[in-house]
């Protein structure tokens, strides 16, 4: 474990070495940038505006019923902007890109391209990891940002047509910009930029070890997204803690 | 960085000395030596295990000898600077092609990455080199669109882009049909005769070996049993090189 540790500190720092040549690899960069955005919207989308629902659901009746029904955007708003839209957008990105960044890596190691990208002088570390971390970087972010104004909107719409909740949506948004302010939002965005380099790391780092055939590949994809996973939850509570008002 | 291509290509000198790999504590490679001239085609052949595939890693820089020294031009390999100072060039047994690009892209790869040569001129040079061997128009195919063989000579076509003074091949003509192999085969010569390229080739296939090779050396568990010219080693009195060299099924 300590020398993965090793491996991935060292792998960070070459990656953040190479960050001048961000403008070289753009082309990379933006093709990343949209497959990560192709295959996430829908899901980020859906999944935001249940993950809203389900909050205005649970928390919406037991509010009213002791008279504090004004308070459901508010709860929703500040829950999903600090925390459910980035820990479960990064949780779904872990699984979703994550893993196939991993079997990508993992495959060309096996399959011997990252062997032939050395003899001919081409530095992994820019052609394949730094055009995929800063991909995930910006691109976890804005779908966060998203994913926290659907989930308010799904929060909203059930707020409003629950007949146990019934709070007006001009109730649910006053509520809400009452209790969450810009840098509630930023909170939560900057919270997704530090998983999106704990997803991106975790991922490249373990498809550039994969060994053994298909096997190994399968190994390397399980580790990286239950890694991922632990420590996007574990750096949350860090994160939460240095970041309270 | 590696230095651009140049027009010509001149093939250098490799010396190998007590060269030593082990991994696991299983000793892989045991104190290699040899030499191989420039512009000459040195096949090395072996049974399969025997530790061809790691002495090519060795010789391109993939690998690091636990022990004894590669030298380039009489250049320690492992010196500052050596790698970058001759162009080298390997093409894998798999062929190793990234699946990712297309066929000319894979092609191109060297020259985009280290911007040596403008978009449209890499794409001259790209055609020009897929023709070179037999492969024109297949620019925009994907590389799960090609046969083994033509997998093979793309790789061929992308090392040739590097223009090297040093060609490694690994088992170049494994998985291929008799033609196929044929062709390639005549690809390795008539590369040595164009651009007098220094040509390394690993292989268990005799008819490859004797067809091409200046001088071939057999390996065994790490170790090297013979070398010499084609002849000489078709002549060779250790049992070990001649079974190898003889082995075949007869059915009772």
């Amino acid at each position: 474990m300590f020398q993965n540790i090793g491996e991935l500190v060292v792998l960070f720092g070459r990656t953040l070495a190479a960050l001048p040549l961000v403008w070289r690899q753009r082309q990379k960069i933006l093709d990343q940038f949209f497959e990560i955005g192709v295959a996430s919207l829908l899901m980020v989308c859906i999944l935001s505006f249940f993950i809203g629902g389900v909050m205005a659901l649970q928390t919406g009746p037991l509010l009213v019923e002791r008279g504090l029904g004004s308070y459901v955007g508010a709860i929703v708003g500040y829950s999903i902007a600090k925390e459910l839209a980035p820990v479960l957008m990064a949780v779904l990105i872990a699984g979703r890109i994550g893993s196939a960044m991993t079997a990508e890596i993992g495959s060309m190691r096996v399959y011997q391209e990252i062997d032939a990208l050395r003899t001919m002088n081409i530095n992994p570390v820019h052609f394949l990891v730094l055009p995929r971390l800063t991909a995930l970087a910006v691109a976890l972010p804005m779908l966060v940002t998203i994913a926290i104004v659907v989930g308010w909107m799904g929060g909203a719409l059930v707020a409003t047509a629950n007949a146990r909740i019934a709070v007006s949506f001009e109730a649910f948004f006053h509520a809400l910009r009452s209790a969450v302010d810009l840098l509630d939002v930023l909170n939560g965005v900057f919270k997704s930029f530090m998983f999106a380099l704990i997803i991106g790391m975790i991922s490249c780092h373990q498809g550039l070890i994969t060994r053994g055939g298909p096997r190994g590949i399968g190994r390397s994809v399980t580790k990286a997204v239950v890694n991922s996973i632990v420590l996007i939850v574990i750096s949350d509570y860090f994160l939460t803690r240095i970041l309270l008002k | 960085m590696m230095n651009a291509p140049a027009s010509q290509s001149n093939g250098v000198s490799l010396r190998v000395r007590g060269l030593r790999k082990a991994f696991n504590g299983q000793e892989v490679l045991r104190g290699l030596d040899f030499e191989v001239a420039p512009g000459e085609i040195f096949v090395i052949m072996g049974p399969s295990g025997s530790g061809k595939t790691v002495l090519l890693k060795h010789l391109i820089g993939l690998e690091a000898p636990d022990a004894g020294e590669i030298l380039l031009e009489g250049r320690p390999l492992q010196a500052p600077g050596v790698m970058n100072r001759y162009r080298m060039a390997m093409v894998f047994q798999s062929g190793a092609l990234l699946n990712s690009l297309t066929v000319g892209q894979n092609v191109g790869l060297y020259l985009a990455e280290h911007r040596l040569r403008p978009p449209g001129e890499i794409a001259r040079i790209t055609s020009e080199k897929l023709a070179g061997v037999g492969l024109a128009g297949t620019e925009d195919k994907m590389p799960s669109e090609l046969s083994g063989g033509m997998k093979k000579r793309v790789a061929i076509a992308r090392a040739l882009v590097i223009e090297p003074q040093l060609i490694l091949y690994d088992e170049p003509t494994s998985e291929l049909d008799p033609l196929s192999a044929v062709v390639i085969a005549e690809e390795i010569v008539r590369l040595k005769e164009r651009i007098g390229v220094t040509s390394l080739v690993v292989s268990h296939d005799r008819d490859l070996a004797f067809g091409v090779a200046d001088r071939i050396a057999v390996i065994h568990q790490g170790q090297m049993r013979a070398i010499g010219t084609p002849d000489e080693v078709k002549r060779h009195p250790d049992p070990l090189v001649q079974q190898f060299l003889q082995a075949g099924f007869k059915r009772q």
